[in-house]
């Protein structure tokens, strides 16, 4: 038909070639960003960095100096090794909880997504109950009966991530449980835990493992909202949204205290986000067409 | 119409049900008893235990579940051991002003984001388009709160252009009042709009590619015709649905911008229920806002049928 | 055909940068067309007759480049302003799509689409503008047009929403219209009924026409002349009587081989044009339908016949061994 010729020409038009090498720079500077954060949170104890807790009332809001290299902040603690301490809380947090939403929320879609009937609306109706709350409302109730404590946070913030899974590996089990390969294997009488393992999983895990990433940068933002609140981490445990919430109250005076932790935690977020984001485009069945 | 409006009433109930039934068991199911919490370190087994008869915590639990939910659809959601005043007056003493910030939010989200979706619709892949996605981008990654700081250090501390904190009722002084409201609502406004933009871009690109589009111009219109009543009128649906999805994020970040700004609002008086341990004012809370969230969920379902002509004659 | 034509499109050359290289989609074309008159274009699918159709209106994708002349009443319109192009469009020079199920827009009512074109063009009030919305839809042989006006495309019928996009290109009485496979998407049924239509509608408006199709039967009673494309190339073209006398592109006789025709015997296999068109991106170096021409020969292959004129200079065709000469040389 004559939409053929238009089909060729759009193609070209929602292509553009330069995408691929502008982002190329970016995807390694977050990669560089992400391992050189998570370097520094995991040799945290081994770094020769004073106490994140020392207090030190003669040296409070100290200007960048040799001996703190970013200051103190408002309670004479050494700024940086506070903002490294608090990635390691970040990070913890926010690679933990999402580890929960994608072993929970992946097994319960791809049986979903394998097994459909009654099986499947009970996954799917039970999970649109959980979506019936806005989610921070709900972290914030359930945190409030539960208790503070990094491991209540995790838990929380990792039950509220599995219907977002959920939702992925369902999709795209419901996709890849029509193709050959595994109507192949049907045919060929394997098993359905083989079946489920051995062929939807390796498949289902691409569009998880870039939907994780996405996950752990909403995970640091809502963590750092909570600890920012005074909801998450208990003192005088740094964590980046503590430290912001702190920081807050010299924003006249010493802005930097809030503004130094702001930029780590934009920078890490953002390059979650960016990785991400780059490795979904590559597992999008719709983009991998063209 | 009518017969798409009673299906997705139907629908609404049970989800009601569920959300009563997840407030009740968070409050209910999890460690720590209500009656410790109320008397705090004094408690004395006898006072506990009288305390629990009064509160008929001694009954089972489906029976408390009943019971309680009958109050609640009596419109008694409890009373504050703290202050003395019901769930509902708390709530609805505060809920203008989470109602303003929200849809003040909302408006300020739409105003940025729909025309900076139509400009790099209609130019995509140019350089203003590129820049624009990135923002957007950039922007996505940015928390409530780390924005709200930002801007009040902005706004409040270096220009003191606008009060940081504070409000006044707009039946007090309106103009006082918004300039209380301005801040706050552009925190939200600027975590909801990257949203908006990038998926109303998408969409408008796809529709710009439509038939009907290349008639529209081949019948002589103007640009300007094309891009807001050809093209976004179709779209507008995607806007409906992105604002949907939208509503919950904008709650939860309703809660973080009252407390930033110190707005009496319902965000605010949540925060202050669990810093004061005041459970009987946090589990109305949470139930009215669950409630309230899945309504405006049903509100913007019924603002698709609206739009879409297809869905209201029941051709979808 | 006149000289001094309604619309003359002179060298006009269709390229369109794909993923798989460039695609010259329309390969300088030449026609005419005089006020009042008919052509046909006729080709089958990716000839760059639609493409040729978005030349002419300037509704090219973005990124196809357009080079050549379209003299439009005196005026060249890749040269002419934007704001002088859009008052042009919808008021003198219209359109119809092939499928009217994707060129309506969904969420605008039938009446919203018709008035906003005659107020654009014609400053009618908003009552005239209706009047004159339901005088057109009652043209367009559409049964109570009043209602019509409140409806949306989804609640009419594939044909009817074909009558009201007609009615949207007649609106404002063009000079010109073209058609761009008006009734491929339509019921056969339909069909005939459509193409009445718009015959009648341009003898009665004195409009000239141009009508696309792939049906060399459809052009056969309906137009004053035709011009064959095959592969962005126009092969051959003639006043319509004479191309069905005697017709001298092996090509336009095998599209007419390809028809159906009634006097067949029942389940007669259709004589199909054997092989695919060439692939635009990578053109031939000799004539692009050699490949699968019977009468190719050696030099079919290597070299492109250019437009050569046949008895008359109305009737112009490139091939190395037309139809008739070939048989006359043969003989």
């Amino acid at each position: 038909m004559a939409t053929l010729e238009l089909d060729v020409a759009e193609e070209a038009v929602t292509q553009p070639a330069r995408k691929g090498r502008k982002l190329g720079v970016l995807f390694w500077a977050a990669i560089g960003w992400l391992v050189f954060v998570c370097a520094v949170a995991v040799f945290a104890n081994v770094l020769p960095l004073p106490s994140p807790t020392d207090m030190d009332m003669l040296e409070r809001r100290a200007p960048f100096s040799a001996e703190h290299w970013l200051g103190t902040d408002g309670l004479g603690r050494d700024e940086l090794s506070r903002l490294i301490h608090g990635a390691r809380i970040s990070l913890v947090v926010g690679v933990c909880a999402p580890v929960i939403g994608l072993v929970f929320g992946g097994a319960l879609g791809m049986l979903a997504g394998y097994f459909r009937g009654r099986f499947e609306s009970l996954v799917v109706g039970s999970m649109d109950v959980l979506l019936a709350f806005p989610p921070l409302i709900l972290a914030l109730a359930v945190t409030a009966y539960l208790g503070q404590s990094i491991f209540n946070l995790t838990l929380i913030l990792g039950a509220l991530s599995v219907p977002a899974f959920m939702r992925v590996a369902r999709a795209s089990t419901l996709t890849l449980a029509r193709r050959e390969f595994v109507i192949a294997a049907q045919a060929l009488g394997a098993t359905h835990a083989r079946i489920l393992l051995r062929e939807l999983l390796p498949n289902v895990m691409l569009p998880l493992a870039a939907f994780f990433l996405l996950g752990v940068a909403v995970i640091i933002v809502v963590e750092g909202s909570l600890s920012f609140l005074g909801l998450g981490v208990p003192p005088p445990i740094s964590s980046w949204g503590s430290m912001i919430g702190e920081g807050r109250e010299s924003l006249e005076v010493a802005p930097r205290l809030a503004f130094l932790p702001a930029a780590a935690m934009f920078l890490t977020v953002l390059a979650f986000n960016l990785v991400g984001d780059a490795l979904r485009a590559l597992t999008d069945p719709r983009q991998g067409a063209l | 119409m009518a017969l798409f409006v009673a299906r997705r009433l139907f629908y609404l109930l049970p989800v009601l049900i569920a959300v009563s039934l997840l407030t009740f068991s968070i409050a209910s199911l999890l460690p720590g008893d209500l009656a410790y919490t109320i008397l705090g370190d004094q408690a004395t087994p006898e006072n506990v235990a009288a305390l629990r008869r009064d509160m008929g915590l001694d009954q089972p639990i489906w029976w408390r579940y009943l019971s309680w939910l009958g109050n609640v659809l009596q419109g008694d959601f409890g009373r504050s051991f703290r202050t003395g005043q019901t769930v509902l007056q708390a709530v609805v003493e505060r809920l203008p002003v989470s109602i303003e910030l929200m849809l003040l939010a909302q408006v300020g989200a739409l105003a940025i984001g729909v025309p900076l979706a139509i400009v790099c619709a209609s130019r995509s892949g140019g350089p203003f388009d590129r820049f624009m996605t990135g923002s957007a981008f950039g922007m996505l990654s940015v928390p409530t709160f780390l924005s709200a700081i930002l801007l009040i250090y902005l706004f409040a501390v270096e220009l003191r252009w606008l009060p940081a904190t504070g409000y006044v009722p707009f039946t007090e002084d309106p103009a006082a009042n918004l300039r209380f409201m301005v801040l706050p609502a552009l925190t939200l406004a600027l975590a909801e709009w990257p949203g908006i933009m990038r998926v109303l871009r998408s969409d408008m690109i796809a529709t710009l590619q439509e038939d009907y589009i290349s008639l529209a111009k081949a019948k002589g219109l103007k640009a300007s015709r094309i891009l807001f009543v050809h093209a976004l009128k179709p779209s507008s649906l995607t806007l409906v649905t992105i604002t949907g999805i939208n509503i919950g994020r904008l709650i939860g970040g309703a809660v973080i911008v009252e407390t930033i700004f110190a707005l009496p609002g319902i965000g605010r008086l949540l925060i202050g229920s669990i810093l004061t341990r005041d459970l009987i004012i946090l589990q109305g809370v949470v139930l009215l806002v669950g409630a309230g969230f899945v309504i405006m969920n049903f509100i913007v379902d019924l603002l698709y049928a609206v739009l879409d002509p297809r869905i209201r004659h029941g051709h979808a | 055909m006149t000289d001094n034509g309604l619309l003359s499109v002179e060298d006009v050359q269709v390229d369109l940068p794909t993923p798989r290289g460039n695609l010259r989609a329309v390969d300088r074309v030449n026609l005419r067309v005089g006020a009042g008159q008919t052509l046909g274009v006729v080709g089958e699918s990716g000839c760059g007759k639609t493409m040729l159709s978005r030349a002419i209106l300037q509704l090219l994708p973005k990124k196809a480049k357009l080079s050549g002349r379209v003299m439009f009443d005196g005026q060249d319109l890749l040269q002419l302003a934007p704001e002088k192009l859009r008052k042009l469009r919808g008021r003198s020079l219209a359109v119809v799509f092939q499928d009217p199920m994707t060129s309506l827009n969904p969420v605008l009512t039938i009446g919203t689409q018709l008035i906003e074109t005659l107020q654009e063009h014609l400053e009618l009030d908003d009552a005239s503008a209706t009047r004159r919305s339901v005088e057109l839809l009652a043209a367009v042989g559409i049964p109570a047009p009043e209602q019509r006006l409140a409806q949306y495309p989804h609640q009419l019928s594939g044909g009817m929403r074909q009558r009201v996009a007609i009615a949207i290109a007649l609106s404002c009485e063009p000079r010109l219209l073209i058609a761009d496979e008006p009734t491929t998407a339509l019921d056969v049924t339909i069909q005939a009924q459509i193409l009445d239509l718009l015959a009648r509608e341009q003898r009665r408006r004195h409009m000239a026409m141009i009508l696309i199709t792939h049906d060399l039967g459809v052009v056969a009673g309906r137009t004053d002349d035709v011009a064959v494309m095959y592969a962005g190339r126009v092969v051959e073209r003639a006043p319509t009587p004479a191309l069905f006398k005697k017709m001298r592109m092996p090509y336009t006789e095998a599209l007419l081989a390809a028809l159906p025709r009634l006097d067949t015997a029942p389940h007669t296999p259709l004589p199909a044009i054997s092989g695919r068109p060439p692939d635009p991106t990578r053109p031939l170096q000799g004539c692009s339908f050699s490949p699968r021409c019977r009468y190719a020969a050696a030099g079919c292959h290597t070299e492109k016949p250019a437009l050569t004129q046949a008895e008359s200079p109305e009737h112009v065709y490139a091939c190395f061994h037309p139809i008739g000469i070939h048989a006359e040389a043969g003989a």
